[in-house]
């Protein structure tokens, strides 16, 4: 059967390759979706402006620093909410949504088709995940400071929270996406099936409150997800230190944030990975 | 084109089964494709097509049988024998965003050696189209570009499924040229279609599934045997249609000239064409749906 070698094959693209190859077009196609655009990247920001707007009328402030010179205006109070609103939409709404919708349309059976290897699908959905957030983030923090005068942090050791918290948190987020996309029963469905989880939540995980003014049933239920723990950990970051004694724990507890984190990341992991299908279910 | 010659069939199918739940949907397919073939695969909705030509794919798994696609196991095939195969699916509405010339040299990024992306436009009529985004293309530029993308890597092996639904004659006859082009340069093709011109016109043989079972295969003009074939001589008698079936329908033609005066009134010799023959094979191996509506080929009007 093996008659020759003398045109030997060439050899097959590198996964990186065409891992970066994935994300250029996944990027494209992620900025040419224009309705996309505007609601999983452009929402943060739009809400940051308005509850920033409404709640911080006539200079009110959340809290009170302990040596008496004033509380938290509503802008800073928001940001990290927001922050964290922003990495789990463009992260976990984003791919939760695009994969089904891909699935449906015949997207993801065509790529089986090919030899493009599904490391490389992922390896691209994993920059696009990491550049729109970063891109996301960087233009919420500057409206944010521009616009609403948020001081941003000046310590090395806050810029390094944030940045293992964006990190983990896209991750997590993606992965949890991907696991997530097998749930909708058709491309239509998706968003509604997506959009809802994603806002309850928002609410639960006091990103559009006062997470301590949250009844204490609802805190333990957003206590299981990991959207709360990533909203606590941004607080950290952009809230000053007095403001952990209002946090239920009465600290930031950030080792937790991580550990949760890291514990939907690696349970989605195995989820998705057993359960993803690069075909609609009632076609094979 | 360096493409490895073998001796090997491109495609070797033996006793292929695979059932969902009660049903088996292949039930004990033999198949054989040789290199540089053109096989057409038949054979109505729910016959097994799809499932088997997805089982070759390396989309679904078999029940049971041996396959062999290029000497590989779909079932185990690996990037290198991807590489070697091109699968062109039914109608998809993916990548809607992207322009026909994005996708063509983004997915020629996947083949070790693959087609100039912009000769491939050329070779299937969408070079003025290369800048539109499949969102503003018709069915049929859409379906086009689904094959431009199924033949960038250069496949030995091709899978058409249903390629020319909802193209109009002009678009069809375009794309079958395009077929035969390929064939001319060494490529094996797998079709499957509902369109038996189609297959007359592209198949080198035609395989009819029914009810998960392979009920003929031949060349196109053999197909069925010569019972199938054979002739229906038709007239009309004292007012009545008459019709016969029979191998020798000119001793037919000269007995009704000589017994009745003048012009014969209704006189036609019908040959079955690929489609008789195709829905007479179909109605044996399947019960007919619904007995109201048999297609019995005397009915068969011209």
């Amino acid at each position: 059967m093996t008659t020759t070698a003398a045109a030997r094959p060439r050899p097959l693209p590198t996964t990186v390759a065409l891992g970066l190859a994935r994300t250029r077009i996944e990027v494209l196609q992620y900025f040419r979706e224009r309705d996309s655009v505007v609601f999983s990247f452009a929402y943060p920001v739009i809400m940051l402006a308005i509850f920033a707007t409404v709640f911080g009328q006539d200079g009110a402030v959340v809290g009170q620093a302990p040596d008496g010179s004033g509380g938290i205006p509503f802008a800073q109070y928001f940001l990290p909410g927001m922050v964290a609103t922003g990495i789990m939409l463009s992260s976990f709404q984003t791919l939760a949504i695009s994969i089904a919708v891909e699935r449906d349309e015949g997207g993801l059976k065509r790529l089986r088709g090919t030899p493009m290897p599904p490391s490389a699908y992922f390896l691209g959905k994993t920059g696009q995940v990491l550049l729109t957030t970063a891109i996301q983030v960087a233009l919420l923090l500057a409206v944010a400071a521009l616009a609403f005068g948020v001081p941003m942090p000046t310590t090395a050791s806050a810029w390094a929270t944030f940045t293992w918290l964006l990190v983990l948190g896209s991750a997590t987020g993606a992965v949890c996406g991907v696991a997530f996309s097998s749930l909708p029963r058709s491309g239509r469905s998706a968003s509604a099936v997506v959009v809802p989880v994603v806002l309850v939540l928002q609410f639960i995980s006091g990103v559009f409150f006062a997470w301590s003014s949250l009844p204490t049933w609802m805190q333990h239920v957003a206590s299981v997800f990991p959207l709360k723990w990533l909203a606590q950990g941004m607080r950290a970051v952009f809230l000053p230190e007095w403001a952990a004694a209002a946090e239920p724990a009465g600290s930031w507890q950030l080792g937790l944030c991580a550990l949760a984190l890291l514990a939907w990341l690696v349970a989605a992991l195995v989820l998705g990975a057993r359960t993803f299908r690069w075909q609609r279910r009632d076609d094979g | 084109m360096t493409t490895t010659t073998s001796a090997d069939p491109a495609v070797q199918v033996r006793d292929l089964r695979k059932t969902y739940g009660t049903k088996r949907a292949v039930d004990g397919v033999d198949l054989e494709v040789h290199r540089g073939e053109v096989v057409a695969v038949l054979g109505p909705n729910g016959a097994g097509k799809t499932t088997t030509v997805e089982i070759l794919e390396g989309y679904r798994r078999r029940d049971g049988g041996d396959v062999r696609v290029l000497g590989t196991d779909p079932a185990r095939g690996d990037r290198a024998w991807r590489a070697r195969i091109g699968v062109v699916l039914q109608s998809a509405g993916d990548l809607a965003e992207l322009t026909v010339r994005e996708q063509l040299h983004h997915f020629a990024r996947y083949y070790p050696a693959a087609r100039d992306p912009e000769e491939v436009l050329d070779a299937v009529g969408l070079t003025d189209k290369a800048r539109t985004r499949s969102r503003q293309l018709s069915g049929g530029q859409r379906r086009r570009l689904d094959v431009a993308l199924g033949i960038l890597g250069r496949p030995e092996l091709l899978f058409l499924d249903e390629p020319t639904t909802g193209f109009d004659p002009h678009a069809r006859r375009a794309f079958w040229d395009l077929v035969l082009r390929l064939r001319d340069e060494g490529t094996t093709i797998l079709l499957t279609t509902h369109y038996l011109d189609e297959a007359a016109y592209l198949a080198d043989r035609v395989v009819v599934v029914a009810a998960g079972r392979v009920v003929a295969h031949g060349a196109p003009h053999t197909l069925g045997g010569e019972d199938a074939r054979r002739p229906t001589v038709h007239w009309v008698e004292d007012g009545t249609p008459r019709s016969v079936r029979t191998d020798r329908p000119t001793a037919v033609v000269a007995e009704l000239a000589g017994r009745l005066p003048g012009e014969v009134p209704g006189l036609q010799v019908v040959r079955p064409s690929l489609e008789d023959v195709y829905l007479e094979l179909i109605a044996a191996a399947e019960p007919a749906p619904d007995p109201a509506d048999p297609r019995p080929l005397e009915t068969v009007t011209r």
